[in-house]
């Protein structure tokens, strides 16, 4: 620790633990308001439908019934969440208009006098749905004839005019073509839920003067205004969001779906509005980490070098955008590994299908390719016969090596970082590994590796 | 069916509510009594963040008919909440950084005090049993186990000073 | 039927902030009259501890107890603009922003001691202790709290500062994708131990060891506590969970705890790691964002220390049982 900081790496206690240990930590879901109502959801019970009619006539006489929200209640009802930072096309209802994409998506917004109530109205809507084919699979929904899942005719996202994200460093191709093996492997991930503790929730009041104060468990507090502004069509001045207090993220409150409907019931009604997501919600409807599928193909020389990487990488959106398309970007920077690989080709596709909506969870993008590529170095090693750890420092990055994405690396540690843990499990490295450094190539003691 | 009212004893105080059949204990607690400590992960019973005793014995209140604790001990996390400083189980998982968002933890200290309530030195394969119905999504578990160790030593502990503190006023 | 113990590694890097940038924080901060300081901010703390230790951030920078700083967060009417709190960013933007702010409200503060201690601003020093004085004249020493009253109530002024910080944003080449894509990169190195029952396809982490490098820790003890968390998070998404088991198929999705499964108390390894701290170049005190990647090199170690143990390669996630019995099944069959 550097001895002129006072208190930068002290571990001084938790500034919240006092409020967490006793249970004063406020959290959203704790405030009441005199007269809340409840919002609940009516959504679709199938993958892929047409939406022929709703009707609310069973609903609207459920005691306790305040109003019923559809499309046409919100003023700007086609959205999409990264709008705010350029991501187009619009695409995401806020409540659907005359077609459902997957099992849960929203419909109707019922706001009533208790959650009961809510609920019991939610199961009287009759919806009439006209059940259309529906694809699950990213490459499925690739193949021609594969049911549609966007408005813009194909689906994947697009990417300045590329069906994918693309990285392309040297010629992948030649240096197969000169490669002594050649190592390739497939890589599947399942779906994951964010489960935070808290689920994902806001209270909408009405001010006096005007406004409307959202208290909400939301990781981004201006996102989720700036996006509640635009789809409710107001100025930003007449929100005022409060927060900063969240019983758990790692992603899943990063989307904007609950304030902006709750902002706009308690506009409807002038009454305070509570919209939370219960548990099965969470899981069934919220958006999840994105399923992958990594194909990965890798030249190595006979000394153990990656001399070329070509990775494929198809992202399960589902069947709406919300975080993911950036998340393929991410995910193509970083889909060569922290590694020095001369030749790298990369097509990383965000893929629509009639899933449950994917966005953001923790290790965004790169947690699945680090998963596939770091069991694809194990299996580098067995080929080239050396040890796993040996094939890792090998290849390791180092400070002024230009990355895939041609930015030449700083603050690379991995070498440091792989000597480190070396020590802590008794692992002994051959001299050789541990002389090695991070430093650039033409600096350090064993000058360019080839 | 007619609202119903229900007596109960919530730390120390005798309280009444009325209420509709089938309505539960945590929604009493949050909803109509403000005692908002006790959480709300799932109401489904699979998380564990709306324990509280009642009797001192652990249940989840999110399953629980406010019915079925007419004439009832309820006690929450607010109850053991001292007039000054911390509870020895509150200190020690705050000295253990055994919160991180904080969600979980009321229910992980209602379940941590029951056990210690009625074992007051377990044993860390006892710890872990008590804890398996309460989801921790941020801590990996470990700090709030080694909490509950340091809990246990510290009521052993000021019990200990206080036989022989009460040891040396008999003598 | 054995229980067959195997050891696995894996090795990644983990970019910090948005990763195409363009993403601000800003942060106010102002003196109350008793020497306080107030830092607003719209950043949210989801857990992770950013409330305590952008409050460790600004006391380092103004000079003062870290008691004597309120963090205000989150409120959009008081709080400046913020991007969120996700991307690893929190700590690198937020931090960054609060120093640039900390570094005017000092400014601010030495410009009204220069007046009162008839002294020039270069000439004096804050201690960390919130103690203001002269150079090497220990006599001539003010608290600073007397000095944020003076400002007040003496000389009218205000004792606060404004901070951002923003990465400008990177556009990509859609071609090549040539794109700036992290402000600094953290590191790790995982060697994960497990033992996998062949009878039943269990899978049970005996310990997950890891060196971490993470430029500098404001707070050693919230680190520990992202690290040991990730490291449970990635033995979860390892070996446990999942919302389609039979992806692409779509049933058997889970609706409660007791469907959608995670390890617990029962399941918990040895978590051990050690800490190298290499300052980055452009982190508060150069920090470098950790939150995030704790849970990445658990899972491939994990992976891989099961495929050590039983010769079994399996590339799709989660690992669990009825995958590990297939797997020994088929190559019981091929070497038959």
């Amino acid at each position: 620790m550097s001895a002129d900081l006072n208190v930068v790496g002290q571990s001084v206690e938790r500034s919240d633990g006092i409020g967490h240990v006793t249970g004063r930590t406020r959290f959203f879901g704790d405030r009441s308001f005199p007269g809340m109502l409840h919002l609940k959801m009516v959504r679709s019970p199938l993958d892929h439908a047409r939406i022929i009619g709703i009707d609310l006539t069973d609903a609207e006489r459920v005691s306790g019934f305040v109003r019923a929200l559809t499309a046409s209640d919100v003023p700007h009802n086609l959205y999409t969440i990264l709008g705010l930072i350029g991501v187009e096309p619009e695409e995401e209802f806020v409540l659907a208009e005359d077609r459902v994409r997957f099992k849960g998506e929203a419909i109707v917004a019922i706001i009533a006098e208790s959650e009961a109530a809510a609920l019991e109205a939610v199961s009287k809507v009759h919806l009439d749905l006209e059940e259309l084919p529906a694809v699950f699979d990213v490459e499925e929904a690739l193949r021609p004839g594969a049911p549609i899942v966007t408005s813009w005719g194909n689906n994947t996202f697009m990417y300045e005019g590329h069906p994918c994200r693309r990285v392309r460093l040297g010629d992948v191709e030649a240096a197969f073509e000169r490669a002594d093996h050649i190592v390739e492997g497939v890589y599947n991930t399942s779906p994951i839920e964010q489960a935070p503790v808290e689920t994902t929730g806001c209270i909408a009041v009405p001010e006096a003067n005007g406004r409307y104060t959202v208290y909400t468990n939301t990781q981004a507090l201006y996102f989720s205004l700036d996006n509640t502004a635009i789809i409710l069509q107001v100025p930003g001045n007449r929100l005022h969001f409060v927060g900063g207090t969240v019983g758990g993220g790692f992603g899943g409150k990063v989307d904007v779906i609950v304030e902006p409907i709750a902002t706009l019931a308690a506009m409807k009604t002038n009454r305070p509005v509570r919209f939370a997501y219960s548990r099965s919600e969470e899981m069934q409807v919220s958006s999840t980490r994105s399923a992958w599928r990594i194909y990965i193909k890798d030249g190595i020389s006979r000394d153990g070098h990656i001399i070329a990487r070509k990775v494929t990488s198809y992202a399960d959106s589902g069947a709406y955008s919300r975080q993911t398309p950036y998340a393929l970007t991410k995910h193509a920077a970083n889909a060569a590994g922290p590694y020095a690989i001369p030749n790298v080709s990369i097509d990383a596709y965000c893929v629509y299908t009639n899933r449950q909506p994917t966005s953001a969870m923790r290790g965004f993008g790169v947690t699945m390719a680090s998963f596939a590529l770091e069991v694809q170095m194990d299996k580098i090693a067995e080929r080239v016969g050396v040890d796993p750890w040996t094939i890792r420092f090998i290849n390791a990055y180092r400070n002024g090596d230009m990355k895939p994405h041609r930015k030449l690396a700083e603050d690379a540690t991995l070498i440091e970082t792989m000597q480190a843990a070396a020590a802590l499990v008794g692992h002994v490295l051959p001299d050789d590994l541990r002389a090695m450094t991070s430093a650039p190539r033409d600096a350090g003691p064993d000058g360019g590796r080839d | 069916m007619a609202s119903r009212i229900v007596t109960f004893d919530l730390g120390g105080r005798e309280v009444e509510v009325m209420v509709r059949p089938m309505t539960t204990l945590q929604s009493v607690l949050r909803n109509q009594l403000g005692f908002t400590a006790t959480k709300d992960g799932c109401r489904q019973g699979g998380c564990g963040s709306c324990t509280v005793l009642v009797n001192g014995q652990p249940m989840l209140s999110c399953l629980l008919p406010v019915e079925d604790v007419a004439g009832q001990r309820v006690t929450t996390l607010e109850s053991i909440t001292p007039a000054e400083g911390l509870h020895p189980i509150q200190q020690a998982f705050l000295d253990a950084h055994a919160s991180q968002c904080g969600y979980c933890t009321p229910g992980m200290v209602m379940v941590s005090k029951a056990l210690l309530d009625h074992d007051p030195a377990p044993t860390d394969d006892a710890i872990r049993h008590a804890l398996t119905g309460n989801i921790c999504r941020c801590t990996g578990y470990r700090p709030i186990v080694t909490a509950v160790h340091s809990a246990a030593e510290a009521v052993h502990d000021a019990a200990d000073a206080m036989r022989g503190s009460a040891g040396e006023r008999a003598r | 039927m054995a229980r067959l113990r195997g050891t696995g590694m894996a090795a990644v890097n983990y970019p910090t902030g948005m990763n195409l940038g363009g993403d601000p924080s800003q942060a106010l901060i102002h003196a109350t009259t008793s020497g306080s300081f107030v830092v607003s901010l719209s950043a949210t703390d989801l857990g992770q501890g950013l409330k305590t230790v952008i409050g460790q951030i600004a006391a380092e920078t103004l000079g003062v107890e870290f008691g004597e700083i309120v963090v205000d967060t989150a409120d959009t009417d008081t709080g400046p603009h913020d991007m969120g709190t996700f991307a690893s960013r929190a700590t690198h933007r937020v931090g960054n922003a609060v120093i640039a702010a900390a570094t005017e409200a000092r400014q601010a503060l030495l410009d009204v001691a220069s007046e009162e201690l008839e002294a020039a601003v270069e000439d004096l020093e804050i201690d960390g202790h919130g103690n203001l004085m002269v150079k090497g004249v220990p006599s001539r020493s003010v608290r600073v709290a007397d000095i944020a009253a003076l400002a007040q109530f003496k000389y009218g002024r205000t004792i606060a500062g404004r901070g951002s910080y923003m990465k400008p944003k990177s556009i990509v080449d859609p071609e090549t994708g040539a794109m700036d894509p992290d402000s600094t990169e953290a590191h790790a190195c995982t060697v994960a131990e497990v033992e996998v029952d062949t009878e039943t396809g269990e899978v049970t982490v005996l310990s997950i060891r890891s060196a971490y490098e993470v430029g500098r820790q404001v707070n050693p003890a919230l680190v520990a506590g992202q690290i040991e968390g990730g490291a449970w998070m990635g033995m979860s998404h390892a070996l446990y969970e999942t919302t389609a088991p039979y992806y692409p198929a779509v049933d058997h999705s889970p609706r409660d705890f007791s469907e959608y499964l995670m390890p617990g108390t029962l399941e918990m390894p040895i978590v051990e790691s050690v800490i190298l701290e290499m300052p980055s170049s452009n982190g508060p005190y150069g920090v470098k964002g950790l939150g995030e990647m704790t849970a990445n090199s658990p899972i491939p170690a994990i992976v891989n220390a099961i495929y050590h143990a039983t010769g079994v390669r399996i590339d799709e996630l989660p690992v669990t049982p009825e995958k590990i019995l297939r797997g020994l099944d088929a190559m019981a069959h091929a070497s038959s």
